[in-house]
């Protein structure tokens, strides 16, 4: 392939927050009827102003951190003018760097997993727009459009990488890296709908940079790259000019589309935001939150391989769920017993909620808690169930949320360990199986299946190893 | 007793607490007045009769049953109408608000009504107080109460006229390049902007934020100090206001270090430098030195101050889209970008060429050319000034260069217009406090005296401003109407 350059420009909503970046609004707005999350600070209204958001401000350092940028003393807000419907004030509020340092993140570098470097250019700290909902057509073409101003005023985070990705694979990677750092942090949940947005810029050859906006997921950011670098080297290839220009990404009909408006003639008149006077951070503001920051994936990968004796692959499967590994370390607070938890949690678990939902906040409103899942370990580990037992238990618990030993106890699900019990259980087996039995005397196959009917005929809860002791007993001693 | 709508703020508030009239009968005196005057006038916008009188009456309750009535108890205070007011129309004297009634209080306005004070009403001014004349009101130009023919200085106009004219007790005013100074100069009546951050600029419909704030406009320095002191404080909705002590009225004025600004005497009117000239005089006689210094930087300030301003202006005016508030425009027949130019045709001739100046300044290529290079004129000036102020305790000067003028007769010119702002505009770069004080009259016409301090040294003006109050006899109450 010709040679490729791709820069991207990301925006994370700051999902963590409770309001949004300058009014006291709630920051998650979604599920609420149309402007009904507003106010006269984030609807624009004349005299309102802006009141900063400290937490805000906290979140976007830690990004910045984890994406190794410096985080400067003193940060600024500007302002960046441009008329557009969605945008109550006809102007972001925003950083900017080209007067001087001034945004939260600057002169990162990130590394993707085959060590190859991914420079930042910066970060920074901005306000969402409201959003439009056409009712069908573009708005140019239709007399009116609705606008909701809910998710006007939310934090968003900005990365803006230089173009340093030489192919649509190495984007991948890295959005998949940053997603999971993003939600490692606790800053943004990628998989709400419309928390994260990625703009492009595609050259070939050294030609005109293309941009392309509009990609709503990171999914399809490499399908929109592979798309325009075919369209890029179809025109080259038939000598024709690559024209600098701002193309928008069509995620129905997955192609790129030049758009109507000239956006790379904007002025947009940056000035420094007179309502937000410079926010010195103080020497003491990066140490200290470098002291509270959760752990990165990587760190907290070795963690999982070190202190707790993981594998790299069950390591591997908690991280890339970070919900899943918060969940796994809040079990362990109760009950240490770090590989049978584990692993416990990324069978018959996962395969559970798996099953169960397709919300991203899957954890948040299960009736099992971390307590349920150290007793029930405590239950396994103990020989009170066995595992078969364990899995019904906990699908038991799934619907109800009562208490592992307490479903055990109302089922009578807990193990057989009782000799004169699985005796019984043992000759009825024998008497019902009797060419097995002979079969057994020689091949040992035929004697797990002679045990797998003991399980089953005592619904799993024989515990296995006095059940297999009496029928070799049975098998050789037949007289006993 | 002379009329009730002639009493000054605390003997408004004395009379309602000790009962010799109700907050009711306060009220409907002032109502009387309005009603008497304002076909001359034209202070008021919007005047809430009914508030008013509904407030004074849970006033006259409260006293009644005994409960604490607040320091402002039953004054009534016209309110410039670039102040936002809960559920009373705030147009900014442009017709692109026409139809705007804001969901909210400005926290002064809300210190006010905690404090027992009643809002009257909404006062003329330019439009978004851009103007030195209340000749940009879209609606109609305020006149002065001294001699109706004359300007009553602008923006805050209608706030200098209602005081002068008795249909108020007080008024807030707004003062980004002089606003609240040049009214109460031409009106004769005092008028402080305070250092910046000290009010809480939330609710003030923003024309230049790094420059203006919210001020009294009184009758009397006594009322001035109560006003500062009940609207001042920081607020944790502007990140720009900042915590200050309060001022209070019976210190002894000590041997102060003033100045006489001389490039400020020499480009003014000869009337206006003798008045101010005698005025220093009695400065020395209180025990001052006084002594004629230059400020080197001075003849950037206008420029400067102009550049900032509508630079920030057209950044802040560009919300008004008549989206989600404003006037009566259909949107059929337009497209999004379209129907904007339409909406923002409204805007009056002064307004558009700021927002035209504001947006050249800022554009790409221009920015270190003009925006930058006023705000390092403007550090620059505030840097001399802070050091003049190492060495004197207050800077004195005319407010304006000239007494009122006519209407019309600097209207046709931008250039001349903006000329009377150069004494003022200093204060506001600068960040400082400045009061103008009534000292004086040439032909009948109003002459006030410009005081600025150190930031935050509100104390030293007030100090000042009481004893020369009291030392300086001139007429108080205007015959014209």
């Amino acid at each position: 392939m010709s040679l490729v350059m791709i820069g991207l420009e990301i925006h994370a909503q700051i999902t963590a927050l409770n309001s949004k970046l300058f009014c006291s609004c709630r920051g998650n707005y979604r599920e609420l009827g149309p402007n009904t999350n507003i106010c006269e600070i984030c609807c624009g209204l004349p005299g309102s102003l802006p009141v900063i958001n400290q937490k805000a401000i906290e979140y976007s350092a830690m990004t910045s951190l984890a994406l190794g940028c410096k985080v400067p003393d003193k940060i600024m807000f500007y302002r960046k003018n441009y008329f557009y419907p969605d945008l109550p004030k006809n102007f972001q509020i925003t950083q900017y760097n080209v007067y001087g340092y001034s945004s939260i993140g600057v002169d990162g570098i990130y590394e993707l997993d085959d060590a190859k470097q991914i420079r930042i250019s910066r970060i920074q700290l901005e306000e969402d727009p409201g959003r439009i909902a056409y009712s069908e057509g573009s708005m140019n073409v239709r007399n009116s459009v609705l606008l909701d101003y809910n998710r006007a005023g939310v934090a968003l985070i900005e990365i803006v990488t230089e173009p340093d990705f030489t192919s649509p694979k190495e984007v991948r990677q890295f959005l998949n890296k940053l997603s999971l750092t993003l939600e490692h942090i606790d800053v943004c949940d990628t998989l709400l709908e419309g928390s994260v947005r990625c703009d492009v810029n595609v050259s070939m050859e050294g030609g005109n940079k293309v941009e392309i906006k509009n990609i709503n997921s990171f999914r399809e950011v490499e399908k929109a790259i592979n798309y325009e670098i075919a369209r890029q080297s179809s025109l080259y290839s038939r000598n024709l000019k690559i024209e600098l220009e701002t193309r928008h990404w069509d995620d129905r009909k997955k192609i790129t589309f030049k758009s109507r408006s000239k956006e790379e003639e904007h002025d947009y008149r940056y000035f420094p935001e007179p309502d937000i006077p410079i926010i010195v951070l103080g020497n003491d503001f990066v140490s200290n939150l470098k002291k509270r920051m959760p752990d990165l994936p990587n760190q907290r990968f070795e963690c999982f391989v070190s202190k707790y004796k993981l594998s790299e692959h069950t390591s591997n499967i908690l991280i890339n769920d970070k919900k899943l590994a918060d969940f796994f370390e809040a079990t362990l607070k109760v009950h240490f017993s770090p590989t049978e938890i584990a692993n416990f949690l990324i069978t018959d678990f996962k395969s559970l909620i798996e099953d169960d939902s397709e919300s991203t906040d899957y954890l948040k409103n299960l009736k099992v808690k971390p307590e349920h899942i150290a007793e029930l370990v405590k239950l396994i580990e103990g020989n009170k169930i066995s595992r078969i037992t364990a899995k019904d238990i906990l699908v038991k618990i799934f619907e109800s949320g009562m208490l592992p030993s307490e479903v055990m106890n109302n089922t009578n699900s807990y193990k057989i360990a009782d000799e004169k019990t699985l005796m019984d259980a043992v000759q009825s087996v024998f008497d019902k199986e009797k060419s097995a039995v002979e079969d057994a005397k020689t091949n040992s196959e035929a004697i797990n299946f002679l045990l797998g009917k003991v399980m089953k005929f005592t619904n799993g809860r024989a515990d296995p190893k006095i059940a297999m002791r009496i029928i070799n007993n049975k098998l050789h001693n037949p007289d006993k | 007793m002379s009329n009730l709508h002639d009493l000054l703020a605390y003997e408004v508030v004395a009379g309602i607490n000790g009962g010799l009239f109700s907050a009711e009968e306060y009220v409907n005196s002032i109502l009387k007045r309005i009603e008497d005057v304002e076909s001359k006038l034209h202070s008021f916008i919007t005047l809430d009769s009914e508030g008013a009188l509904s407030a004074a009456k849970k006033i006259d309750r409260k006293i009644k049953e005994k409960e604490d009535t607040g320091e402002l108890a039953g004054i009534t205070v016209g309110i410039k109408d670039n102040i936002s007011t809960k559920n009373i129309r705030t147009t900014c004297a442009s017709k692109i608000l026409e139809d705007y009634v804001p969901s909210y209080d400005a926290t002064v306005i809300k210190h006010l009504k905690k404090n027992g004070a009643i809002i009257l009403g909404k006062l003329n001014l330019d439009e978004f107080g851009m103007g030195s004349t209340t000749e940009y009101s879209r609606y109609q130009p305020t006149h002065n109460p001294w001699n109706l023919d004359y300007v009553p200085g602008g923006s805050s106009g209608g706030s200098g006229a209602a005081v002068a004219a008795r249909e108020c007790t007080v008024s807030l005013g707004s003062d980004t390049g002089g606003s609240i100074r040049c009214p109460a100069s031409f009106c004769s009546v005092v008028g402080l902007k305070p250092t910046y951050g000290r009010v809480s600029r939330y609710g003030l419909i923003s024309y230049a934020n790094s420059l203006e704030q919210i001020g009294p406009i009184c009758r009397s320095v006594r009322d001035l100090v109560m006003m500062v002191n009940i609207i001042s404080g920081k607020d944790e909705m502007d990140n720009t206001s900042i915590p200050s002590s309060p001022i209070t009225l019976n210190n002894k004025l000590g041997k102060l270090n003033v100045a006489i600004i001389k490039e400020l005497i020499t480009g003014s009117d000869h009337e206006v430098s003798r008045t101010i000239y005698s005025a220093s005089e009695k400065f020395k006689e209180i025990g001052c030195t006084c002594d004629e210094i230059s400020i080197k930087n001075l003849h950037y300030a206008l420029p400067s101050y102009y550049t900032l301003a509508s630079a920030e202006a057209s950044s802040n005016l560009a919300r008004y889209d008549n989206i989600r508030y404003g006037f009566d425009l259909p949107v059929e027949e337009y497209k999004w970008d379209t129907y904007f130019s339409k909406v923002r045709e409204n805007f009056g001739e002064e307004v558009k060429r700021r927002i035209l100046i504001g947006s050249y300044v800022l554009s790409s290529g221009y920015y270190s050319k003009y925006y930058l290079k006023a705000r390092r004129l403007r550090s620059l000036l505030r840097l001399e000034l802070l050091t003049l102020f190492k060495k004197y305790d207050l800077l004195i000067g005319p407010t304006m260069p000239i007494p009122p003028f006519k209407f019309g007769e600097k209207i046709d010119d931008p250039i001349k217009m903006y000329l009377v702002d150069i004494n003022t505009v200093i204060a506001n770069l600068a960040g400082i406090p400045a009061i103008s004080l009534p000292v004086g009259f040439s032909n009948g016409l109003p002459i006030g005296l410009q005081i600025m301090a150190a930031p935050f040294e509100e104390q030293k003006l007030i100090d000042a401003s009481y004893d020369l109050e009291n030392s300086i006899n001139i007429q108080r109450r205007t015959n014209a109407i």
